[in-house]
C-alpha cells in the first residue's frame, strides 16, 4: 500500500511539474502564477469529483453509478439557471459568481436530499431501474435548463452558458478560493466518516447489525456529494464519466476495501488523469481535441463495459 | 430474555406474522423451524430491528427495540441474515474484523485483533484468512459470516439458516461450537434450521411457525413428532427414537 501510494504521489508531482513548466515562455513569474491557478483548479476538480463518486458508490452499493450519471451536475446547472432567471438582470449585476455558486450549491443540497433519497431508497438493489431513473432525470434537468436559458435575458445568459459545457483548458479561476475552502471542508467531513463508510459498504443489513444503519450516513453523504459536485461543476462544467473512470482505475490498483486507502488513491489518480492528460493534450501533442472529450470517451466505454458485464 | 409481545406484521395488508408472543429465556439454543414462508426470517428481522415494528413490542433484556440507540443494541444482539451478498474483495480477516466494529469504531486495538485471531481459529478459517471472499466456496463464506457474528460478542445471536451451504462436518462443527458457546447459560442463540434432525440434536427448545403463527413450542422430544411433520410441514414422515433422541426418517 505504501509503495503504491508513493508511486502515485511521485507520478502526480511529475505531472504537475510538467504542466507548470513545459512550453513556458516569456515572463516566468507571470506564466507560473497563471498556470498555478489553473493547476490548483484542476486538482480541486479531481479531488471533488473522485471523492464524490467513491462515497456515492459506497452508499448505493454498486460500482457503476456515479453522481454525474444520476444527474447531480445537471441538477446543479438547472438550479443555477433558475436562480439567474428568477433574480433578474438588476440583482444579477450586483451578485458575484461566488454568491451564485454558494446559493446553487445550497439549493442542490436540499434538492438532492429530497429527490435522490427517494430514488435511492426505491431503487436499491435494482441497478437498471436506478440507471434508467438517472438518465430520465438528467434529460429532464437538461431540458428544463435549456428552457430557462431561452427565457433568460441575453446579458445573463453568458454566465449560465459558460457553465454548461465541460472545459478543462478554460477553468473558471475566479471561484478558486471559495471552491478550495468548500471542497476541503467537505473532504474533511468525508474523511471523518471513513470508518462508517467502510461498514456501510457491507450492505444495509450487516451495517445495521453492526450499529451503523445506512439511512443515517446516507443523508450526510448526499449533502457532501452535493457540495463536491457543485464545486467541480462550477469550475469546469459537467463531466459525465470522469468519476467512473477514476473509481474504476482506483479499484483496479488498490485491493483494499478501506476508505482510508481508497479515497487518497482516487484523488491521486484523478489528479494524474486531469493534470497529466491536460499537459499531454495541450502542451506536448498540441492537439485541439479537448481533454474532456477523451476522458468522456474512455469513461463512457468503461460504463458500457461494466454495464454489459453486470447484465451477464 | 427476549420478550416478544403480540407482534403482528403485515406486508400490503397480508399478515406475515400474527399475534406472535414468545419469551426466549437467556441461555441455550432455541431453534426456529417451519415451512418456507412461515415468517421465520421476518420474526428474526423484527427482533434485530432490520424491519420496523408495526404492532406489538419486543424487548431484549431491558432494551426496547425501536427505542434503543443502534450502537448499544449492536453490542447486545448480533444477527446473521439469510441472504447475504457482500460484493467486494474483502478478505476473510477483514470481514471477521468488522464484527468488532461496535467496540472499536474503526480503530481496532490489540485485543480486537486477538479476538479475531481466536475466532478464525475456532471456525477453522486461519488458513483462509487472507483470501478474498469471492474466491471461496459458499460454505467457507458462510463460516466467515458466522465467525463475524461470533466476534461481535453479543449476549444474543440470531442466525438465519447458517447451515445453508455447509457440509456435514462443518454443520456439526458449527452446532457443537454454538452449544459450547451457550453451555455456560450466558449466551443465547436463536437459530433458524431447516433440518429438523439438527434441531432435535442440538437445540434446547424448538419453536415451530406456520403461516405466521406459533404452532408448537417446547423441548425437542415433545415437539419433534410425526404429528408435527404432518400438520406443520404437511409431509407424512415417520419419527423414530435413536439413542434417546428423536430422528426424522427422510
Ligand atoms: N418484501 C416482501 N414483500 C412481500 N412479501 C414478503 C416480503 N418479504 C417476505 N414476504 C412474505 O412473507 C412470508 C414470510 O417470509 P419469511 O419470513 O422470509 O419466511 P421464512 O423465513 O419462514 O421462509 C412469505 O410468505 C413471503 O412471501
Ligand atoms: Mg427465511
Amino acid at each position: 500500500m505504501r509503495v503504491r501510494f508513493i508511486l502515485l504521489t511521485i507520478a502526480l508531482s511529475l505531472c504537475c511539474a510538467a504542466y507548470l513548466s513545459i512550453g513556458a515562455r516569456g515572463d516566468w513569474g507571470f506564466v507560473l502564477s497563471f498556470r498555478a491557478q489553473k493547476l490548483a483548479a484542476l486538482l480541486l476538480v479531481g479531488f471533488s469529483l473522485s471523492w464524490a463518486t467513491v462515497v456515492f458508490q459506497t452508499i448505493t452499493g454498486n460500482r457503476i453509478l456515479t453522481p454525474s450519471i444520476m444527474g447531480f451536475d445537471a441538477l446543479y446547472l438547472l438550479l443555477l439557471s433558475a436562480l439567474v432567471w428568477s433574480i433578474g438582470a438588476q440583482a444579477y449585476q450586483a451578485l458575484s459568481a461566488q454568491v451564485l455558486m454558494t446559493a446553487s450549491a445550497a439549493l442542490l443540497c436540499g434538492a438532492a436530499l429530497i429527490l435522490f433519497k427517494t430514488v435511492l431508497r426505491a431503487g436499491r438493489g435494482n441497478l437498471m431501474q436506478m440507471i434508467l431513473t438517472g438518465v430520465v432525470l438528467s434529460v429532464l434537468f437538461r431540458s428544463l435548463t435549456a428552457y430557462f436559458q431561452r427565457v433568460i435575458d441575453p446579458n445573463e445568459y453568458a454566465v449560465v452558458q459558460a457553465a454548461s459545457f465541460a472545459r478543462f483548458s478554460n477553468v473558471d479561476t475566479s471561484l478558486l478560493l471559495l471552491a478550495a475552502v468548500l471542497s476541503l471542508g467537505a473532504g474533511l467531513a468525508v474523511w471523518r466518516i471513513r470508518h462508517r463508510l467502510d461498514v456501510t459498504s457491507l450492505g444495509p443489513v450487516l451495517s445495521a447489525s453492526l450499529g451503523e444503519p445506512p439511512r443515517r450516513v446516507q443523508w450526510q453523504v448526499l449533502i457532501l456529494i452535493s457540495v463536491l459536485v457543485s464545486i467541480s461543476t462550477a469550475l469546469v462544467g459537467p463531466v459525465a464519466f470522469f468519476g467512473l473512470l477514476v473509481t474504476s482505475l482506483t479499484y483496479l490498483v488498490t485491493p483494499s476495501c478501506r476508505h482510508s486507502e481508497i479515497l487518497p488513491t482516487a484523488a491521486l489518480i484523478a489528479g494524474i488523469i486531469l493534470v497529466g492528460g491536460q499537459t499531454l493534450m495541450e502542451r506536448v501533442l498540441d492537439l485541439s481535441t479537448p481533454l474532456s472529450v477523451v476522458v468522456e470517451f474512455i469513461g463512457g466505454l468503461i460504463f458500457l463495459f461494466l454495464l454489459l458485464r453486470s447484465l451477464r | 430474555m427476549i420478550d416478544i409481545q403480540d407482534v403482528t406484521y403485515k406486508i400490503a395488508g397480508q399478515p406475515i406474522l400474527q399475534d406472535v408472543s414468545l419469551q426466549l429465556d437467556k441461555g441455550g439454543i432455541i431453534a426456529l423451524i417451519g415451512p418456507n414462508g412461515a415468517g421465520k426470517s421476518t420474526l428474526l428481522s423484527l427482533v434485530a430491528r432490520l424491519l420496523p415494528l408495526q404492532t406489538g413490542t419486543i424487548r431484549v433484556d431491558d432494551l426496547q427495540i425501536g427505542q434503543t440507540v443502534d450502537t448499544v443494541l449492536a453490542k447486545k444482539l448480533g444477527i446473521l441474515p439469510q441472504e447475504l451478498t457482500v460484493a467486494s474483495r474483502l478478505t476473510i480477516r477483514d470481514l471477521v474484523g468488522f464484527g468488532r466494529y461496535p467496540y472499536h469504531k474503526g480503530r481496532p486495538s490489540a485485543d480486537d485483533h486477538d479476538r479475531v485471531d481466536t475466532a478464525l481459529h475456532l471456525f477453522d478459517l486461519s488458513d483462509l484468512a487472507e483470501r478474498q471472499l469471492e474466491t471461496l466456496s459458499g460454505g467457507q463464506r458462510q463460516r466467515a459470516f458466522v465467525a463475524m457474528a461470533y466476534v461481535q460478542d453479543t449476549d444474543y445471536l440470531l442466525l438465519d439458516e447458517p447451515l445453508n451451504n455447509l457440509d456435514i462436518a462443518a454443520s456439526r462443527a458449527l452446532m457443537t461450537l454454538l452449544r459450547d458457546l451457550t453451555a455456560g447459560r450466558k449466551r443465547t442463540v436463536v437459530i433458524v434450521l431447516h433440518d429438523i434432525n439438527y434441531a432435535a440434536a442440538y437445540a434446547d427448545r424448538i419453536i415451530a411457525l406456520k403461516a405466521g403463527r406459533v404452532v408448537a413450542d417446547g423441548a425437542p422430544d415433545a415437539v419433534v413428532t410425526a404429528a408435527l411433520l404432518r400438520d406443520v410441514f404437511e409431509t407424512p414422515a415417520n419419527v423414530t427414537t435413536v439413542a434417546r433422541r428423536q430422528v426424522v426418517l427422510v
